[in-house]
């Protein structure tokens, strides 16, 4: 059950798309191999995508917080796209509110803000 | 007491079995996808409760069906050592294992029913109920 979270390069960003249910041992590597690439490829952001995560609880939510501000202390920043209004109702209910964390509705709009909002390039642009 | 079913929390893995079974069950009971979560999730907590404090313990599934409403029962039990101060485990933010299965109050709002009974020495049994919300006219 060693499932490794591909993280895809996009420019100056890494792109994470969490696509089933995370167990412990999974949030932990991933953690790590997170801030292993981002030091290894440079990246100034991240974008992590929880569109296909219909479930975040306590323990998972501060693996995801914990990243971010590990990232943070790297330099580097993270959105996170796509929370199911399912996800976001229990996490609310549980008491976990990921206040300081950027969050957007989908990956377009997460990568509007690393590029639009943050200038880290995520997608070729034509040279004016 | 028709159809109950049960995981044995003996492992991190068994904590995912649990609610992928528990999110099976609610789906079969007819629970939209908001109420799918929040049992998935407040079996999660009870299941990590359970690994982190007691070491071992079971997750006891039981679909309720009265004259009135139907509902899933999930009943936690273990045989660790109870939990020493009930008020300061249901309060907010209180966790003695530095933030992880954070959450007792957490798992209270998620459903609609919360029991817990504990002793020291000989564990803890939590029983928690979510009603399945239906409109019977129309």
């Amino acid at each position: 059950m060693n499932t490794r979270i591909p993280i895809l390069k996009l420019y100056d960003c890494l792109f994470v798309s969490i696509q089933w249910e995370l167990d412990d041992k999974t949030a932990i590597e991933f953690q790590e191999s997170l801030l292993q690439r981002i030091h290894e490829t440079g990246a100034s952001g991240v974008v992590i995508d929880l569109t296909s995560v219909d479930m975040i609880d306590s323990f998972i939510a501060k693996v995801l917080g914990d990243v971010i501000s590990m990232a943070k202390l790297m330099g580097v920043k993270v959105v996170l796209t796509g929370i199911q209004p399912a996800v976001a109702i229990t996490l609310v209910e549980l008491g976990i509110h990921l206040q300081d964390v950027h969050t957007a509705l989908d990956l377009e709009k997460g990568l509007e803000i690393l590029q639009g909002s943050w200038g880290i390039k995520a997608w070729k642009t034509n040279p004016l | 007491m028709e159809n109950e079913s049960s995981v044995k929390i003996l492992s991190e893995w068994d904590i995912v079995a649990a609610r992928q079974l528990g999110r099976n069950i609610a789906k079969e009971l007819g629970f939209g996808t908001v109420d799918q979560a929040r049992i998935t999730t407040a079996i999660s907590e009870l299941a990590r409760n359970i690994y982190l404090y007691a070491g071992k313990g079971e997750i006891h599934f039981e679909p309720v069906n009265n004259f009135e409403k139907k509902g899933l029962k999930v009943i936690a039990v273990d045989h660790g050592p109870g939990i020493q101060d009930i008020r300061r485990a249901m309060e907010d933010g209180f966790s003695t294992s530095n933030g992880l299965g954070a959450g007792l109050p957490g798992v209270r709002r998620l459903m609609d029913e919360f029991d817990l009974i504990s002793s020291l020495g000989e564990g803890t049994t939590i029983r928690v109920v979510k009603w399945l919300r239906e409109r019977k006219f129309g």
